[in-house]
C-alpha cells in the first residue's frame, strides 16, 4: 500500500544503536518481559514436577526435577521475539538442550512432529528439525535467577529462532507424532510455524 | 485461510475520553467484522517512509464496517502519543486484523460474566458490554474496574448509562490512588475480599475475563483459582513488562 503516509506520524528513530539489523520486520526493541498468557499462572510444586518425552520414541523417558537438573546444562543467549510485537534482546536462559532429551528417547524414524503439552491446558505444536540440532532447550533460568512463574517457571520451552508462543510456558511434555497437530493459538488464527523473519503471525502469513 | 490484508483506515471520529485516553472511530473499507474482544493491527507510516507496528484492542461491539479504537498515551511510547494526541479526523493508517480467538465473548457464550479491568484494560471488556447491550443479551454480569482516580475512569458515563438499564450488568468501581469526597466505594487495588463480594461465588461457574496490567491480571487471576474457581474458565490478557506497574 505504498504512497500513503500517516499524516505528523515521526516515530522513534533509533540511529545506530545496533538493534536495526537484529529486529525481524515489524518488531521493536522492549527492554522488559513482557507476559502474555491466556489464562491463570499454573503454580506447579517442584516435587510433584516431571518432564515427559513420548510417543513415537524407542524409549519413553520421564525426569523429576532432581534428574532434569543433574543433565547436560546448556544456556542460550540472543534474543526473542513475541508476534505481539516486541522483542527482547541480548536475554539469556539456561537448562538443557532438547537434543539431550531426545537422544535419551531415541525418535522413531517415521517422527516428524512434536506436540508441547502444558500445565493449564496449552499446546503448541512444532515440525520435529525446528527443536533438534541445538534449536530448543528446556530452561529453568532467565539471566542467572530461577524463571518466575509468569515466565512459564519451573520450566518451559524454549525456541528462540521462532514467535514466542512456541516457546511454551509450565512444560510437561513433548510427543513425538507423524503428523502435524496444531496446538492452541495455531488453531486460533495463529501461524502454524510462525518464523518471525519471514513475519508468519497469522494464518495465511 | 485467507491473509489477513492490509486495509487503510480514515478516522472519521475523535474523542477525548479522559486526559490521557482518546477514541478513534475508523472506517474501514471492505472490514470483515469482528468478534468482542478482538485487537487489530496498527501500522503507521512517516513520511521517510519509517514504519511502526502495534497492536490495539477493539473497543466497539460489531458493527458494519466501522472499527472503534481507545488507546491510552503512554508518555514514552513510540506510537500512543501520536494516536491520543496528534491523530487528527481525515488522517489514515493501515489496520489488519481482527485477530485474537480466546480472549472474547459472544452471546451464545451466556454467563454469569465476571469483567475485571485495571485501566485501559477495560477497552476490550467494553466491547463485550456493548455487544452485549446491542444483542439484548440479558446474560449477568458483573464489571470491576480498578482506576488511578475517578478522573482516569474511561467510559464512566456510558457505563452508567449500560448499568442503569435494568439488564443484568453493575458496575463497581476502585479507586486506588485518590479518591473524590465522600466516595463510599472501594478505595485499594482489587483483592481477594473484593472479588469474593463484587463476583459469582464458583459453584455458580461464571465465565471471568480479566485484562489489565501485568500485575493486577496476575494477582487478580491468582486470587480467582484460589477462591476456587476453574482455571479453565478465567480468561486474561496481560499487558506491560513484569516488574513495573
Amino acid at each position: 500500500m505504498a504512497g500513503y503516509v500517516s499524516r505528523g506520524f515521526r516515530g522513534r528513530r533509533r540511529a545506530g544503536d545496533g538493534e536495526a539489523g537484529r529486529l525481524p520486520p515489524g518488531q521493536y526493541a522492549e527492554p522488559g518481559f513482557p507476559v502474555l498468557t491466556a489464562g491463570p499462572t499454573p503454580r506447579v510444586d517442584l516435587a510433584e514436577w516431571r518432564l515427559r518425552v513420548d510417543g513415537l520414541v524407542a524409549t519413553p523417558r520421564e525426569w523429576t526435577w532432581e534428574e532434569v537438573q543433574a543433565l547436560p546444562r546448556s544456556t542460550f543467549e540472543g534474543d526473542i521475539h513475541c508476534v505481539t510485537r516486541w522483542s527482547k534482546l541480548g536475554t539469556s536462559f539456561a537448562g538443557v538442550s532438547v537434543d539431550v532429551l531426545l537422544d535419551q528417547a531415541e525418535p522413531l524414524p517415521q517422527a516428524t512432529h512434536v506436540v508441547a503439552s502444558c500445565h493449564g491446558g496449552y499446546t503448541t505444536n512444532l515440525p520435529l528439525e525446528d527443536v533438534r540440532g541445538g534449536k530448543a532447550w528446556v530452561v529453568w533460568e532467565h539471566e542467572g535467577q530461577p524463571l518466575p512463574p509468569e515466565h512459564g517457571g519451573p520450566a518451559r520451552l524454549l525456541v528462540p529462532h521462532l514467535y514466542f508462543w512456541k516457546s511454551a510456558k509450565w512444560l510437561m511434555a513433548l510427543r513425538l507424532l507423524d503428523h502435524d497437530r496444531p496446538g492452541f493459538w495455531e488453531g486460533l488464527g495463529y501461524h502454524n510455524r510462525g518464523d518471525p523473519w519471514r513475519e508468519e503471525r497469522y494464518w495465511g502469513d | 485461510m485467507g491473509r489477513l490484508s492490509w486495509r487503510l483506515a480514515r478516522v472519521a471520529e475523535v474523542r477525548p475520553e479522559t486526559s490521557r485516553v482518546a477514541s478513534l472511530a475508523l472506517e474501514v473499507p471492505g472490514w470483515v467484522g469482528h468478534l468482542a474482544g478482538q485487537h487489530v493491527d496498527l501500522r503507521l507510516t512517516a513520511e521517510d517512509g519509517y514504519q511502526a507496528e502495534r497492536s490495539y484492542s477493539i473497543a466497539s461491539a460489531p458493527d458494519g464496517q466501522r472499527v472503534e479504537l481507545t488507546v491510552e498515551r503512554l508518555d514514552d511510547g513510540e506510537v500512543s502519543p501520536y494516536l491520543a494526541g496528534e491523530i487528527r479526523e481525515g488522517d489514515q493508517f493501515e489496520l489488519r486484523g481482527p485477530i485474537g480467538g480466546y480472549f472474547v465473548w459472544k452471546p451464545g457464550l451466556g454467563g454469569p460474566l465476571l469483567l475485571v479491568a485495571g485501566g485501559s484494560g477495560v477497552v476490550p471488556l467494553m466491547a463485550m458490554l456493548r455487544h452485549r447491550a446491542a444483542s439484548g443479551s440479558q446474560a449477568p454480569t458483573r464489571l470491576l474496574y480498578s482506576s488511578r482516580t475517578l478522573e482516569d475512569v474511561i467510559f464512566r458515563d456510558e457505563l452508567e448509562r449500560l448499568a442503569a438499564a435494568g439488564d443484568g450488568l453493575t458496575v463497581t468501581h476502585t479507586l486506588t490512588r485518590a479518591q473524590p469526597p465522600g466516595w463510599r466505594g472501594y478505595d485499594r487495588r482489587v483483592d481477594a475480599v473484593m472479588l469474593e463480594e463484587v463476583g459469582w461465588r464458583p459453584d455458580e461457574r461464571p465465565l471471568a475475563y480479566v485484562c489489565g496490567p501485568t500485575r493486577l491480571v496476575e494477582a487478580v487471576a491468582g486470587d480467582l483459582v484460589a477462591l476456587g474457581h476453574d482455571p479453565a474458565r478465567v480468561r486474561t490478557e496481560r499487558f506491560g513488562p513484569t516488574g513495573v506497574q
